[in-house]
Formats: structure tokens, sequence, C-alpha cells
């Protein structure tokens, strides 16, 4: 048996040793490319350049305001959805199906899909003058019209990927004994209070981790806005894209990426902190 | 009874939304080229038509993106399991000292956004000479769908008694011959709805894949950098045509679905 205690680990080290190159080492890389001037030096140029730039503000004004609203609303929408899925009885397999298609779409076809319907003589415009609201189709997606882009890219990604949010809690749902909630009900618990005390609270753990992760992806947005705005809206991932490709400039492009880590890294310990607080509060 | 009713419509109005966008893509893809111009368009299709399909495989470096693309997800698909598998297996049947600081850096590796990825190794690839070739770009395919092969082939071993497998050893088998005749044909479907996962994963991603090549452009890459000199239709069509394989792959795995996704509870 003694001889055998060395296995594990010849089953792990090639994934460990493959990780530490595919994420150790770029990260390191990423932070010396970004504080690395193109004499050889340290210095903080890069970060200077991207914050003089001109799209900065605005691509770190719009990638905040698109988490803010999109993961919020995926969610509500989300946990609506699997509760909603909890009462069906009849057909519940096939709801859920259609309702985790949109796992297999990815953003930049997403944003294709959408740009059906925003762009000029697309689905929407037909559909407004179908009602009589307008006459001629409207230019929604220019770059006199931020906000209409703001509000495309957020139903696209609203549309895209709340399926993966869905499909975190439904699994969250599935582990909580119904005995509890039954318990409740028999103690004359309202249902709204049996979702507010009972559910909510032994669901955080898997909203934690739904939270964590579309805010992840929510910060580093980027086909969808591509697609729908071009560069009219300004994202830091998208950022990043144009310093790395168009200008040629690898150091802006990775203090771009440095800041959208560094976003994230922030993100996540706040709602480790926050839900964390929450769930030791309600016990 | 009425509850039940208003609640059967919400999800139908769900179905909808879902639905809806889809269809409407479909229609503009099998729709001639008046059609997609049209104004004010119909929500039905006017009449079938192949023109602007022909005209998307038509255009020049599409059917070598898409070659591209099936090279670097399937060097995808067989990294991550030939890698995830046998570290899925580790962790479902051997208690050993650091298998939760190895869960832990599995979970981390999702925390990681692309670009802080994508850009540094882009510069080092043309270093190693693996700029612009499938397998750079499925190297960093291999490394978003790694932790998704780990954690789920771990759970797909953990359903397979060992009983089984110990009783294979009795009956003379050595470790090895044991997994492959006992172990490997159990875990055949959620294996290949493991790869599969891969495969969409690698099918669909589009930044680092844009970072990583020049000329060799996955087909998501190549959409993504002519989109502003392409007409409507190339556009459409080629976002249908990126929509349908990664529909086909989830009706196969949608058993799995809750393997693949859920697992981020465990």
């Amino acid at each position: 048996m003694r001889s055998e205690r060395y296995i594990p680990y010849v089953l792990i080290l090639p994934s460990v040793l493959f990780l530490l190159l595919l994420f150790a080492w770029p990260l390191v890389e990423a932070l010396l490319l970004s504080v690395r001037g193109s004499g050889g030096g340290w210095t903080l140029e890069n970060f200077q350049r991207m914050a003089a730039d001109l799209y900065f503000r605005d691509a770190l004004k719009y990638t905040l305001l698109l988490t803010v609203v999109i993961v919020p609303l995926q969610v509500v929408m989300a946990l609506g959805m699997a509760l909603l899925l909890g009462s069906i009885s009849k057909g519940r397999d096939l709801f859920l199906y259609v309702w985790t298609i949109p796992l297999g779409i990815s953003d930049l076809a997403a944003g294709i899909v959408w740009l059906a319907i925003f762009t000029e003589r697309g689905y929407l415009n037909s559909f407004l003058q179908g009602i009589g609201v307008i006459q001629q189709p409207q230019l929604w997606l220019s770059y006199e019209t931020p906000m209409m882009i703001f509000v495309a890219v957020v139903a696209a990604e609203v549309w895209r990927a709340t399926a993966i949010v869905f499909v975190i809690l439904v699994a969250g749902l599935q582990l909580i004994p119904k005995e509890y909630s039954e318990a409740a009900e028999v103690f004359g618990a309202t249902p709204w209070q049996r979702f507010r005390k009972v559910t909510l609270p032994l669901l955080m753990p898997s909203l934690q981790v739904a939270l964590i992760l579309r805010t992840i992806l929510a910060l580093e947005v980027f086909a969808v806005v591509v697609v729908l705005g071009g560069r009219n809206l300004p994202v830091l991932a998208g950022e990043a894209y144009f310093w790395y490709n168009t200008y040629q400039n690898p150091g802006v492009a990775a203090a771009y990426a440095v800041i959208i880590l560094g976003i994230s890294v922030v993100a996540t310990l706040l709602y480790l902190r926050l839900l964390r607080s929450r769930q030791d509060g309600v016990a | 009874m009425n509850l039940r009713l208003l609640y059967l419509l919400l999800a139908v109005v769900l179905v909808l939304w879902v639905l809806t966008p889809i269809f409407l893509i479909t229609t503009l893809a099998f729709s001639d080229r008046a059609s997609v111009f049209a104004w004010p368009k119909g929500f039905l299709p006017q009449q079938f038509s192949l023109e602007t399909i022909t005209f998307f495989f038509g255009v020049e470096g599409v059917w070598k993106a898409i070659r591209n693309s099936l090279v670097v997800a399937a060097m995808t698909l067989a990294f991550s399991i030939l890698l995830g598998a046998p570290a899925g297996y580790a962790l479902a049947r051997y208690r050993f000292a650091g298998a939760d600081s190895y869960r832990v850096l599995i979970l981390l590796t999702r925390a990681f956004p692309l670009a802080i990825l994508a850009i540094p190794l882009a510069v080092q690839f043309i270093n190693l000479g693996i700029y612009d070739t499938p397998f750079g770009v499925a190297l960093v395919h291999t490394a978003l769908a790694l932790p998704f092969a780990v954690l789920v082939t771990s759970s797909l071993f953990l359903g397979i008694p060992k009983e089984l497998e110990e009783a294979a050893w009795t009956l003379g088998c050595n470790r090895i011959q044991a997994f492959l005749r006992v172990v490997l044909p159990l875990a055949i479907p959620g294996l290949a709805a493991t790869a599969i996962f891969a495969f969409v994963i690698s099918w669909n991603e589009v930044f680092a894949a844009t970072l990583l090549t020049l000329r060799e452009r996955t087909l998501p890459a190549f959409l993504l950098t002519s989109l502003n000199d392409s007409p409507l239709p190339f556009r459409f069509a080629g976002g249908f045509f990126l929509i349908v394989p990664a529909l086909i792959f989830i009706f196969i795995i949608r058993r799995y679905l809750f393997t693949l996704w859920g697992i981020a509870n465990r």
C-alpha cells in the first residue's frame, strides 16, 4: 500500500504543471509587462498613458455600469426562473432544456443576433413601425446614442448569460432538503416567509458562486459590445484589445488587463465578505 | 388552479424570450439579400433562399477559419481530457495531502480575466514560435476548459463504485487493466459530455483567439476582425453558423448540464 502513495500526485502533476504554465506565468508576465517601460526600467508610464487616454474614463465607466446593471438583473431573473421551475410539474424537462440553450451560445454570436434586432432596418424598428410609433427607420446603434447601445448590450447579455446563473441556482436548490420548507409550513410560515427565512439563506453559497462568476465575466465583456457598438461604447476588455491589436502596444494593453483583474479581485473579496456576514447573521 | 396557469404562462414567455432571437437570426440566414435589407421586415420568413448562406461560405477565408476552429477545438478537447481525467480520477479515488489546495487552485483559475492571460501569452508565443498557430490558441482554450474537465470527471468517477474496481483487482487485473476494462466503459458517456463541453468552450471563444492569431484565424476571430468591412448578410449568416453546433452540443449533453455547471457548489 505504501508504494501507492505517490500515485495521486503522478495523476495530478500534468494538470498542475499546465495550470502553472498557463495561469501563474502569464499573470507574472502581465504584471511585469504593465510596469516595464520601453527602455526596460520600472515605470508607471503604461498606466499613465492608459489613464490619459481619451477612452479610458468612458471604458471604466461603462464597464462598471454594465456590470452593476446586468448582474443584479440576471440574478433576480435566474432566481425567479429557478423557483418557477420548482412549481411546474408538466413539461419541466422541456422548459429546463430551452432555458439553458443560451449556455451554448457565444458572446460574439449573441451580439450578432441582437444586432439583427437593433440595427437600422432591424426587427425592433420594424415592430415600432408596425405599431405606428415611428415612420422611418431609427438609428439606434450610433455614436450619438450610447444609451441605446448600452440597452442593446444589456439585452444581449441578459439573454445570453442568465442561463449560467440559473443552472447554478437550480443545482443549489436541489441540495436543500424539502423537509425544511415543509417544517416551516407546518409552523404557519407564508410562502414569502419560507422563501425569505428558509430557502434564501440556504441558497446563499450558490448565490455567492453565481455572483462572483457572473461579475468576473461581466467585467471582461467584450465581443457583444464590439459587435453592437464598436468603440462607441468603450469597455475595458475592448480597450485592451485595441491597444494590443490596433496600436501594437502590449504594455498599455497589459495595464488594462491588470485593471480588470484588480476590479475582479476587489469584487470577489467584497462578495465573500458581504454574503458571509449576512449568512452568519441569519444562522 | 389560476396560479398554476400563471406559472405556466410565465414559463412560456421565458421560452419565447430565449427562442425568438434564435428564430429571427435563422430566418435572416435563410433569406435572400433583398429580404435581409427589407424595410419594414415581417416577423415570419418571406421566402426561403440559400443566397445569404452561400454568399457567406463563398467569402475568402471562411472555410479556412472553420477548419482552424475545428482543429483548435479538437486539440482543446484532447488536451483537456488527457490532462483533466487523471486528475479527476485522483481526486475521486485517493485521499492525499494537498487535495484541497489542488481544488482551490482549480477554482481560482476561474476567477482570472482572460485578458490577463491572453496579452502576455501573445507576447511570449511570438518568442516561442507558436504565435498564430492553432496549437497556441488550443493551449489557452485548454486553460479555460481544464478546470471544468477536472471537476466533472472527478464527480463522474465518484459515481462509479470503487467495489467494482476492487473486484477486478481480486480477479487478477492490475490497476491499469481494471481501469481500462471496468471503470472506463462506465465513464465513457460522462467523458464524452466533458469532451463536448471543452469543444464548445473552444468553438465559442473569441478574445484570446483574436489576440493570438493573425492569419490562422478561428471562425469567431475571423468574424470579429472582419465585422467592420463586411455586409450585414455576412454577419448574420456567420452568427447563425456559430450558434448551430453549440445548439446541437448542448442538446447532446443536456443530461450532464448540472454536473458541468452546478459543480461550482461542491
